[in-house]
């Protein structure tokens, strides 16, 4: 409710300071001017005509507030949040003296702290605004000003003023672009602070115009532009030019838009036609909406309920002033009158309820919402500065660019990425081609030792060093000379609209519209053909160290129709010839029926590199005769020309040239993944994080990428596709996929008990056939053997992908439909939309946050992302190739996907334990505090009366407690970053909002409550009669206040030391200070010296002094802190103690780790390498597998990763997953491995099989038990192991065969052992080797010591623990 | 390794030096400083509810708490204390007719004397103390009706008092000193202690009124305007509270520095009590010698003179004598309420070790050898 309303915004005055406009200037200027502009007319060079419509001038101003304006603006909007007017009308009421419990400075103290930390803070930003606003309308700009070219600041130039601009300057307004120094009008504009793309655009000047060139001609332009009123949409313009009677239409193509830069043209010259706050920049600038966070609203909703508590605390003590007046005090007016207006007990509890309201506010204290900006802030500089979310390649660090959404980052459920530049790096290299029917690049083999890459510099000095290939045959083929060869690289050469620039001879840089063009153009480069420069009419090449200069013809461009571009060129011989390259569909249709054979060959390896994830195209070439190029010349410049339908035109003029082409080849581009960004999702759906990627890209290739980053993986059940086009066949998709979902877990759940035994006989049978131990691995991947399930839900979601296509989705999102879509797709372990536009995109999360009520997060890194990024609960910008569009849009920012994981489990853990003990705490020390005066009311006549000395009320919240819980809230730490990390479960808490919740909230009040009763009744019952050892009494008001007020300020001091479990110094500083704050300043203010000064300020002098001197006060305080904290203590104790929360287990067991800390056991090395090998079999028993080719994919380190998800979770992240709520995860791998390694001796296997199922039939709990919570990991085994004994003893025979290896040769074979713990356990053997803490770490002989021990107990006699053990896990749970 | 970027408070400086790989400058590097503050980094102390540390608190706290309330019981109950009521709110009572014939006009004091008997000696200094029930000494409108400054002496306050000592500001046309509900509702009845001889003569107690405020409030809260010579002149032109009988002057014209705003039995009153029922100091009766208890057991009586009505409000008045020890007067409750929370805790020490013994489930994780 009080949230100040862009606190973002103010934060970051710089970063934002372009975007701000909107607010004053749009707001102001549009709404104060005028009528609604419906058309805008705008005269060159005729700057009274153009007055007269007032139009906006092009000053900009961001900052809210002048000198002048400053304080009663400011203050203005403070008191339009509802606290700080509550708080006011608090003041007010404390003005009537009837009313006032208080002094008036108990709440102007904390008020005026409030507004002026919150003043100050606007002040500075509002004057970063002011410096930044007068840098940008001060800059210069040449304007042409009655014939000559002036100097002009850019805040006075006006609309309908001819600008010059000259290369790499701003474009100060939007501009008609008038005539540039370059042919035909043309200029070169980059447009990355308007739309983040970097690569350069092109504009062209109306023919008309652009034949103006010189400024005298200009200065004597008076065309009247006529179009359409200030809008935000940066790709649209559309006006008409009206010019010595003539109309010419003006397009986008015509605007060089404010926020550009020019580029690659010495000049040019524009006709302002929106200025300032008009442009379209500053129209597209602004957050659309104030985004908030759950605990917001929830803490909102509390502070309602708050009030409407103290309301009754007031109604009741208003009562109870009637009751009292009535009885009591109208016969006590001997001694105590009452006021001059009270007549009647009424209106003296009508009085009464108001001195109650006033004394009681501090229930809902004033400094709340500051501590929790406060917080917000620690924690947003925390993950700037963050040396583990800096970028050094691009030398960017994360930037938090808001500070209310911190502890959202803890809770986030969903998450929505973009596929290029966010999961991939957008990087594009040239991996494979084809050439004439030859494949070149097939030597980039992973598993073979690294091979060496190419070197070209002593070939071609012109080379990019930073280009890798491997394939030497495909040089040695060009430096050979083959024509094909030639022809394909000379073609990558010509064919493309890359832009060169070369600082020193050999220096180029190339500048690409896409990053897949560049990585062609640098590939020719690299093999000898290399594009030095371009002039709209030629194409200057080296081709084998030869400069030739070619005749650029036409350039028939490239858009998502034609899915080709083709370039015609002569070359200095006067050859024409048609280069084309494009997307094998359309090209492949028009080639010479002459190249069937090359065809064929070129198709299967296109599909070879489809498959392996590249992104491929076709290349073709196709000569013309001199007569073919001018009769299609002029069809061509007859379209160009065409009024109407000229698109159309074109592309059939187009059509009509691309036909009959020969084919040369093929090429193959790798879209590179981002770094880490499988092992980034592995943990983040570890954290029970569902990742939904959302691309514009076709399916396969979104298909692959989600192959390749591990979202899919083969051991999937089944991979759903949606791609229907109508409303039925979608629905019957989903329909079909649901059914089958459902079919498939039922079957796996009807088959628990029968399937489970099939499931083992085939396993036998297949022993029986193969053998040995070499066919277990596949055994037991085929065998798939069915997991039990308690919950269908549960289990479906580790099986199933749905994949969905752009049209389908459309349909899929109307309403009748969500509800269906919603629950399939959230059904899904993965789930990935290609082809979806922008709005689709936020469409996709609004629904996520409409039916699931979850936290959504979205990342991405283009202006696509940004519709997503700002709907979805949290924003996050991936700074990186494609500008700062989404960034601008985002809530935070960095440069990696995998900062992701970062950023949610170890920042966003962080910020949410810390907002929720800070909220926690901070109710429970203001309802200790308030409700003290409730008690006391009812023995001080209901008078209002308060029980601290009035200074002591108002230093409270703000001194003497705030400090401590806000270093608790800004440092406080349960486990280290490490181990979030590593136990993504620990992230679960915050997704089911267990921290801080209606309960939690109740619990705090509670305690408050309790804590309020001691506090009073206590020094109430001792007091009483209580006497100084002077024997004078101590029973008078000073000296209780004093006493309560110190147990007080004691018991919240001890009570946050419990609360704050990492002491840094800062902490102990705060704490400690806080209480030495305490004593220091109520002595003071009980000093001899205050009073003089103000005797009627400073009643309580001496009372400080003498009642702490005094033991009985001390006995008294130490007995009411012992009151209060130590059932809170066994309490939490206990919590801890009989059912601990993960965080609990994993910081005893590093508390454990700390103690004995040993050197790590090398003989574990040993088991994970088996580990791996493990994996890497499986991989070799799949190498069929279509998605052979990532190179990523078989990334160092990665092996368990590649082979399956279920392999995953059994990872070293996996870990955490024994403490899963819903883990019923590890006992099904478990049961899976088992067979699959108790095959290896094949005379137990066989009657292996019943021991798993009746496990499982007996002890279903167990499935879906956390049972491991606090335990060790040998407890699931003992479990597994223990339960059937305690549950039916014919399963003991069972048992002893279900551990084989212990009990049979793993003692004799100390390798066998290995590998069977190995398989077992192998979470545990990985995290051993990634440095996990001690308790957790079950070691290879800790997991054959609980075998050997199940063994032999389980053999010789029912020993006492097995029972207990069951029902020690149902504690658990 | 450019320094630069880093600031000078590196607390482990081994960062790697490639985070600004030869840029020598030229870039800046944004990367944040490695600062243990900055990188949540702070060597901390984690404590941990373990078994081994709670389970100890208890019995510590139970073990501290038993023998402080032990000694605490013990040395309250060897505080003797007499409470007289001597309201006069039933027909027994020796105060009765004065109770029920006051009137705020009467002239002539009202007389009643309460015989009581001591079974045991009084050793040590005993202290004498009025107490009063139902008297709501804490309500706010009462609490605040008072003006320290004019307690301080202060001459304009003296002449104009504050207005929170309505309607006890002024009374005809004159400022009241002391002004307020507190001061007007001053407690005036005398009490007097005799003791009877086993032969039955009666021998006064020498009462000491000297001493029973506290020394800030006698030394530097109250005093009296203009200095102390002559009081009657300070406190010209200011009237008298409504309810007293006579003016701050003649509070103990004998001596001068009892007399004024610092009369003692006026300072004690001033100190507003915290509850409804309250006792105050009246009277220290002096230890004369070692070798006999102060009030010896036997027969006594106490005289009063008894001018302040509480009957109207169901109000008491006691009259109690009570020897001290060094945590003050009787107080059995601390004590109780001590060993109380020692067994509580102990006790509570002794569940959860058993629970913690029984239930456990860290306990063979913690045991896992690592």
């Amino acid at each position: 409710m009080t949230i100040p309303k862009d606190i973002p915004e103010k934060w970051f005055p710089l970063v934002l300071s372009l975007k701000r406009k909107k607010q004053k200037g749009l707001n102001g200027t549009k709404s104060k001017k005028r009528w609604t502009e419906e058309e805008r007319r705008v005269r060159a060079n005729d700057r009274e005509y153009n007055e007269k419509f007032q139009y906006a001038s092009n000053c900009i101003m961001t900052s809210k507030y002048n000198i002048v304006t400053f304080l009663p603006v400011n203050l203005f909007e403070q008191f339009q949040e509802v606290a700080n007017t509550y708080f006011l009308f608090l003041l007010i009421l404390q003005l009537i003296p009837q009313i006032s419990s208080l002094s008036w400075f108990t709440t102007i103290v904390p008020l005026a702290l409030v507004l002026t930390i919150t003043a100050v803070k606007d002040a500075t930003d509002d004057y970063f605004r002011h410096k930044s606003d007068n840098q940008v309308n001060n800059r210069q700009s040449q304007v042409l000003i009655r014939g000559s070219l002036q100097n002009e600041k850019w805040m006075n130039v006006r609309v309908g003023d001819i600008v010059k601009l000259e290369n790499k300057q701003f474009v100060a307004a939007d501009l008609l672009l008038l005539s540039s120094s370059e042919p035909h009008g043309l200029c070169y504009i980059e447009t990355a602070e308007l739309d983040g793309e970097t690569n350069m655009k092109v504009r062209q000047s109306v023919s008309v115009t652009s034949e103006l060139g010189n400024q005298n001609n200009l200065a004597s332009f008076d065309g009247e532009v006529v179009c359409e009123p200030p809008n935000n949409k940066l790709d649209r313009f559309c006006g008409t030019l009206y010019w010595r009677d003539k109309k010419y239409t003006l397009t986008n193509q015509n605007m060089l838009l404010r926020g550009c830069v020019l580029r690659n043209t010495e000049a040019c010259y524009g006709l302002v036609i929106f200025a300032g706050p008009d442009t379209k920049l500053m129209q597209n600038s602004g957050r659309t909406k104030f985004k908030r966070t759950s605990i917001d609203r929830l803490m909102n909703t509390l502070v309602l309920w708050i009030f409407g508590f103290l309301v009754c605390m007031g109604v009741i003590l208003a009562v109870g002033n009637a009751v009292w007046e009535r009885e009591v005090g109208s016969l006590f007016q001997s001694y105590l009158p009452w006021d001059p207006p009270v007549d009647n007990f009424l209106f003296s509890a009508f009085l009464s309820f108001w001195s109650y309201v006033i004394i009681l506010n501090t229930v809902v204290p004033i400094s709340l919402y500051v501590s929790v900006e406060v917080i917000r802030l620690g924690h947003s500089y925390f993950i700037n500065w963050d040396q583990d979310m800096f970028c050094s390649q691009c030398n960017t660090a994360a930037e938090a660019r808001t500070t209310t959404l911190n502890e959202e980052l803890g809770q986030v459920e969903y998450i929505f990425s973009d596929k290029t530049g966010t999961l991939t790096q957008n990087i594009m290299s040239f991996n494979k081609c084809s050439i004439n029917g030859q494949t070149y690049g097939e030597g980039t083999d992973p598993l073979a030792p690294q091979p060496k890459r190419l070197d070209f510099t002593p070939f071609n000095p012109l080379a990019d060093l930073d280009f890798c290939f491997y394939d030497d045959t495909l040089l040695e083929s060009v430096k050979v000379g083959d024509a094909h060869t030639h022809k394909f690289f000379r073609l990558l050469s010509l064919c493309h609209t890359v832009m060169s620039e070369e600082k020193s001879e050999g220096e180029l840089v190339y500048k690409a519209q896409s990053p897949d063009e560049g990585a062609l153009v640098t590939a020719a480069r690299n093999f000898g053909f290399v594009f030095r420069s371009r002039t709209p009419g030629t194409i200057t090449t080296t081709e084998m160290g030869r400069p030739v200069t070619y005749t650029l013809l036409a350039i028939l461009d490239f858009n998502n129709i034609r899915k080709r571009m083709s370039v015609i060129v002569r070359n200095p011989e006067g050859r024409i010839r048609l280069y084309c390259k494009g997307a094998d569909t359309v090209l492949l249709e028009r080639l010479h029926p002459c190249n069937q054979e090359l065809m064929n060959v070129t198709s299967d390896h296109l599909n070879e590199y489809a498959a392996d994830g590249l992104r491929t195209l076709a290349l073709a070439y196709r000569d013309l005769s001199e007569d073919e190029w001018e009769a299609w010349s002029e069809s061509h410049r007859y379209a160009d020309k065409a009024v109407s339908c000229r698109e159309e035109r074109l592309a059939a003029a187009y059509e009509q040239i691309e036909q009959d082409m020969m084919l040369l080849g093929a090429t193959a581009i790798e879209d590179k993944l981002q770094e880490g960004v499988p092992e980034t999702i592995a943990v983040l759906s570890l954290a029970n994080i569902k990742i939904w990627v959302l691309t514009g890209d076709k399916q396969e290739t979104a298909v692959n990428i989600g192959y390749s980053c591990k979202m899919l993986t083969d051991d999937m059940t089944e991979v759903f596709i949606i791609c229907g086009h109508t409303v039925q066949s979608v629905r019957q998709d989903l329909r079909r996929a649901r059914e089958r979902m459902i079919e498939l877990s039922r079957a796996r759940d009807g088959g628990k008990e029968e399937g489970m035994e099939g499931c083992f006989m085939g396993n036998g049978f297949r022993e029986g056939q193969e053998g040995d131990g070499t066919g277990g691995r596949e055994g037991g991947k085929q065998l798939q053997c069915p997991p039990p399930s308690s919950n269908l839900m549960d289990n479906i979601s580790g099986e199933f992908a749905l994949v969905i296509n752009g049209h389908s989705l459309a349909h899929a999102l109307e309403a009748d439909m969500e509800t269906e879509f919603v629950s399939t797709a959230c059904a899904c372990k993965a789930v990935i939309c290609c082809r979806v536009t922008p709005l689709q995109k936020a469409q996709v999360v609004e629904l996520i946050k409409k039916h699931k009520k979850a936290v959504t997060l979205a990342i991405g890194d283009g202006a696509n992302d940004v519709s997503m990024i700002k709907s979805a609960h949290i924003g996050v910008g991936i700074s990186g190739q494609e500008g700062i569009q989404a960034v601008l849009a985002s809530d935070y920012s960095f440069s990696q996907f995998r900062f992701l994981q970062r950023l949610l489990l170890v920042h966003g853990r962080w910020s949410y334990l810390r907002m929720c003990s800070f909220l926690c705490y901070f109710f429970y020390k203001n309802f200790a505090f308030t409700m003290v005066h409730f008690w006391f009311g009812f023995f001080c006549g209901f008078s209002a009366q308060t029980v601290y000395d009035q200074y002591f009320i108002t230093l409270y919240n703000i001194v003497y407690t705030s400090l401590p819980v806000l270093a608790m809230g800004i440092f406080d730490q349960d486990v280290p970053d490490q181990r979030s990390l590593e136990y993504p479960k620990l992230y679960e808490p915050g997704q089911l909002n267990l921290l801080f919740n209606k309960r939690e909230f109740f619990i705090c009040i509670a305690q408050g409550i309790y804590t309020s009763v001691v506090l009073f009744f206590v020094p109430c019952a001792v007091l009483s009669d209580a006497t100084q050892s002077t024997g004078v009494p101590l029973a008078d008001y000073q000296t209780f206040a004093v006493t309560t007020a110190t147990a007080l300020v004691i018991v919240v001091s001890v009570q946050i030391a419990l609360d704050t479990g990492f002491w840094t110094v800062i902490n102990h500083v705060f704490v400690w200070g806080s209480l030495g704050l305490f004593f220091s300043i109520m002595l003071a203010l009980h000093s001899q010296t205050l009073f003089m000064i103000f005797p009627n300020q400073f009643h309580f002098v001496g009372s400080a002094q003498n009642t702490l001197l005094q033991p009985v006060v001390w006995l008294t305080i130490a007995l009411a802190t012992a009151i209060c904290i130590v059932p809170v203590l066994a309490f939490r104790f206990l919590k801890v103690d009989l059912k601990p929360q993960l965080s609990d287990t994993v910081r005893y067991t590093q508390l454990v780790r700390q103690k004995k800390r040993k050197p790590v056991d090398r003989s574990e090395g040993g088991a994970c390498r088996g580990l791996g090998s493990v994996s890497e079999g499986r991989l070799g028993a799949r190498g069929g597998s279509r998605r052979s080719g990532y190179a990523f994919a078989h990334q160092e380190g990665f092996g368990e990763l590649i082979t399956s998800g279920k392999n995953m979770r059994l990872s070293s992240l996996a870990l955490a997953n024994f403490a899963s709520r819903h883990s019923s995860g590890w006992i099904d791998t478990l049961r899976r491995k088992k067979p699959t390694h108790a095959h290896t001796t094949p005379s137990a296997s066989g009657e292996s099989s019943p021991a798993p199922s009746c496990v499982s039939g007996s002890v279903p709990p167990l499935s879906n038990s956390s049972s491991v919570l606090g335990g060790s990991q040998d407890t699931p085994i003992e479990e597994e192991t223990g339960a059937a004994p305690a549950q039916n003893t014919q399963t003991v025979p069972a048992l002893s065969t279900q551990t084989p290896p212990a009990s049979e040769d793993a003692a004799p074979q100390g390798s066998a052992q290995a590998v069977d713990a190995g398989v077992l356990t192998p979470a545990a053997v990985r995290s051993r080797g990634g440095d996990s803490p001690g308790g957790w770490t079950i070691t290879l002989g800790a997991v054959q010591e609980a075998l050997f021990g199940w063994k032999a107990r389980a053999t010789a006699s029912n020993s006492p623990r097995p029972p207990s053990v069951p029902m020690e896990s149902s504690q658990i749970e | 390794m450019m320094a630069s970027s880093y600031n000078a408070k590196e607390e482990d400086g081994h960062h790697p030096g490639a985070s600004n790989n030869g840029g020598a400058g030229v870039v800046k590097s944004k990367k944040p400083d490695n600062t243990a503050f900055k990188q949540q980094r702070l060597p901390a102390w984690q404590p941990i509810l373990t078994a081994g540390t709670v389970l100890p608190a208890f019995f510590v706290i139970g073990l501290i708490f038993i023998p402080i309330g032990i000694g605490l019981y013990v040395t309250s109950n060897n505080i003797k204390e007499y409470e007289i009521d001597y309201t006069g709110a039933d027909v027994n009572n020796a105060c009765y007719n004065c109770a029920k014939n006051f009137s705020w006009n009467s002239t002539t004091p009202c007389l009643c004397s309460v015989p009581f008997t001591l079974e045991q000696p009084f050793e040590s200094n005993v202290f004498m103390y009025y107490g009063l029930s139902n008297f709501y000494q804490n309500h706010r409108r009462y609490v605040k009706s008072r003006d320290d400054s004019q307690l301080n002496g202060d001459q304009s306050a003296l002449k104009s008092p504050s207005k929170e000592c309505e309607p006890y500001r002024t009374s005809e046309g004159q400022p009241i000193a002391p002004c307020g509900a507190i001061a007007n509702s001053l407690f005036n009845d005398t009490l007097e202690l005799y003791h009877i001889d086993s032969n039955g003569t009666r021998n006064a107690i020498p009462l000491v009124k000297k001493g029973i405020a506290w020394w800030t409030d006698k030394h530097v809260k109250f005093r009296n305007p203009g200095g102390n010579d002559n009081l009657t002149v300070a406190f010209q032109g200011t009237s008298k509270p409504v309810n007293w009988r006579k003016p701050v002057f003649e509070m103990d014209p004998s001596d001068p520095e009892n007399n004024g705003f610092i009369n003692e039995d006026f300072i004690v009153w001033m100190r507003t009590a915290a509850l409804p029922t309250f006792r105050k100091l009246y009277r220290i009766i002096q230890k004369k010698s070692s070798t006999t208890p102060t009030l010896p057991s036997g027969k006594y009586v106490l005289e009063i003179t008894y001018n302040y009505p509480v009957r109207s409000f169901d109000g008491r008045k006691r009259m109690i004598l009570s020897t001290i020890s060094w945590m003050g007067g009787k107080n059995p409750f601390l004590g109780i309420a001590y060993i109380t929370v020692g067994s509580i805790c102990f006790f509570l020490g002794v569940v959860l070790l058993i629970i913690h013994h029984k239930y456990d489930t860290r306990n063979s994780s913690a045991d896992i050898p690592s």
